[in-house]
């Protein structure tokens, strides 16, 4: 007996067999799990909550649309900001003490925020003479003047959602009316105002929806692009709020709706409530090193002392085996 | 005569044919009355046993409607009631999968399963269920509506932060459809398959003594030396 | 598929409305999970206790 191998007595079965129909079971157990999985389908069926769209973001939550439109176009969103594998910023960048595989491996999908989610979108606007003056006037600007520009918008912007998110009356420095929005400027603001109001206007007709999916190539399937632009506003994260899909919530556990989501994933969604790891912005890499290591450790559970000899000393295996010791009187 | 009847002599050259020796190591390994036995220790006798082949019966029909989902595309479901039918099954399966291959896993780990040397055979059951996670990871990512927007916009943080979101891209539509259709369900059925050849080649863990035969075999033994 | 199609095929309870949850100091559940991992428990305990049928072909079973 090894240390990792505890005291194995188990000999080949010389005793007794019976007739067993291995593919009689198999087809009977196929019956009855697709007739299992038909009654599942007619009683409850399954859900299909509509995709959000880029469009709708736009008509739904204007402000919300262009506070995060500006941040892009400043480099001052989640996806601007984010890092490997989008670009070279770090405020997303994770690490495990000496381990540092997202900046190992580096930007392959880069997205440059301010091209991408906002000036490549409008250059596609034809035949708008006041846009095509404010795009000439930004992209010939230094970037201290773009920033400058981009912060004069973006500073009421911001003070309103904030507010909101603090349940406190907002400055009166933002408006909606008509599905525009209107910003009374903390300085000189350029040509940026006109380039959001164009903007927004090209959401709301879904332009910004094919613009960003269509823009490397006709064919596409990489959603990317109009998935990190939405996830840098606030309608995704409202929706799933709703659903109880957020991380406090448990949500990677869950489904939309009242259905059953996925039971299997709780240890996983446990790591991420309890601390260091629920306060910690380098969360989801602890919690996949430590899912790493138990998982690693539920393949070698034979190996494993004390693990490997709790069913021993637990003795559900009588229950299992009671026909067993029973017929052979323990022999 | 048939000339079916008799194999051809082997000739002396021939014994460095790569299919004689895959032949020869697979009968070996596995003789016909090993890999499809007719008969079951006596010990087979509960219920527990039913969640291997329940958690089979669900893959077969994870993937008979998965790839009735795959003959009309992955937009079918959203737009006919047929489809939606379908998409309900393929859930369902899944949930029933998860379900049986759990308390499968119970019933194993209480039998302590891999006694006997049959530790590859809880190992590949582990790899399994560890494969069958991201499979359906790639499936809900790729339903196309806003559960799968809101998991994908999400777990891609969790890819990133290990460095994979650099080559698996769960924004991707077209990459995470093709794992999930493709490459993931070979993977998965590639290791289910392996995993019950190798409960065929050591035959279902026999129980455990209990402890007083043990102590009475022992005492025996000692009486006869 | 036709609206009728549709009709009948739609289901028998509408789970289309947002999760009750089952909330226990940090831990949240949906209802439905908790369900779903309750009835894994009862599969696995009834498992244990139910008699499998058979036990006259294995009293009389062949060495």
């Amino acid at each position: 007996m090894s240390f990792l191998r505890p005291e194995d007595h188990t000999k080949p079965w010389t005793g007794r067999y019976y007739p067993y129909d291995l593919v009689k079971e198999l087809f009977i157990a196929v019956g009855v799990i697709a007739l299992l999985a038909v009654l599942l389908t007619v009683l409850l069926s399954s859900p299909d909550e509509k995709p959000s769209t880029i469009a709708q973001w736009s008509q739904q939550k204007p402000a919300d649309f262009v506070t995060a439109a500006v941040k892009e176009l400043d480099g001052a969103s989640g996806t601007a900001e984010y890092g490997p594998p989008y670009n070279h910023s770090s405020k997303s960048v994770q690490h495990f003490l000496l381990l540092h595989p997202q900046r190992w491996l580096g930007v392959s999908h880069p997205i440059d925020t301010e091209r991408d989610f906002v000036v490549g979108p409008l250059e596609t606007i034809p035949n708008d003479a006041a846009l095509t003056a404010a795009l000439t006037q930004y992209k010939a600007a230094p970037e201290k003047q773009k920033k400058e520009w981009a912060e004069a918008y973006a500073k009421p912007l911001e003070e309103t959602a904030t507010a909101e998110e603090e349940k406190k009356t907002p400055p009166a420095t933002v408006s909606e009316s008509n599905g525009a929005v209107t910003v009374k400027l903390s300085g000189d603001a350029g040509p940026v105002p006109v380039m959001m109001s164009s903007l927004l206007a090209l959401a709301k007709s879904g332009g910004v929806d094919g613009s960003l999916l269509t823009s490397r190539q006709f064919f596409q399937t990489d959603y990317t692009k109009p998935l990190l632009f939405m996830a840098d506003g606030g309608l995704l994260g409202e929706r799933a709020e709703e659903q109880h899909l957020l991380g406090k919530q448990w949500g990677l556990m869950n489904e939309t709706g009242s259905y059953p989501g996925q039971p299997w994933l709780w240890l996983y969604a446990l790591w991420y409530q309890v601390e260091p790891m629920k306060s910690s912005p380098n969360a989801d890499i602890q919690v996949l090193l430590i899912m790493s290591v138990l998982s690693l450790a539920f393949i070698c559970i034979p190996f494993i002392p004390g693990v490997n000899m709790l069913p021993r000393k637990i003795p559900i295996y009588k229950l299992i085996w009671k026909e067993h010791y029973r017929e052979s009187g323990g022999a | 005569m048939s000339s079916l009847a008799t194999p051809p002599p082997v000739e002396p050259a021939s014994q460095h044919s790569w299919t004689v020796k895959v032949r020869e190591a697979g009968v070996a390994a596995l003789p016909p009355h090993k890999l499809l036995p007719d008969g079951q220790p006596t010990y087979v006798a509960s219920w527990i046993y039913m969640f291997g082949v329940a958690s089979i019966a669900s893959l077969v029909v994870i993937i008979a409607s998965g790839s009735i989902l795959a003959l009309k595309g992955p937009g079918w479901w959203h737009y006919t009631g047929i489809g939606h039918f379908f998409n309900s099954i393929h859930l369902w399966s899944v949930e029933l999968f998860f379900f049986a291959m759990v308390v499968h896993l119970w019933g194993k780990y209480w039998m302590a399963a891999w006694r006997g040397g049959r530790s590859r055979v809880w190992m590949t059951g582990a790899v399994t269920f560890l494969v069958a996670v991201p499979c359906a990871l790639t499936g809900y990512v790729s339903q196309q509506n806003f559960d799968a927007q809101w998991i994908a916009t999400q777990a891609k943080d969790s890819m990133n932060s290990i460095g994979v979101g650099a080559f698996f891209n769960l924004t991707n539509f077209g990459q995470m459809y093709s794992w999930h259709i493709l490459l993931l369900p070979t993977a998965v059925v590639l290791l289910v398959g392996a995993h019950v050849l190798l409960v065929r080649k050591h035959g279902v863990v026999p129980p455990f003594e209990l402890e007083q035969r043990r102590a009475a075999l022992a005492t025996t033994a000692g009486e006869q030396s | 598929m036709n609206h009728l199609g549709a009709t009948v095929l739609s289901a028998v309870f509408n789970l289309n409305h947002p999760a009750h949850t089952v909330d226990w100091s940090f831990i949240h559940l949906s209802v439905a999970n908790v369900v779903v991992i309750g009835l894994m428990l009862l599969a696995f305990l009834l498992a244990l206790v139910l008699p499998f049928p058979g036990a006259e072909r294995r009293r009389g079973g062949r060495s």
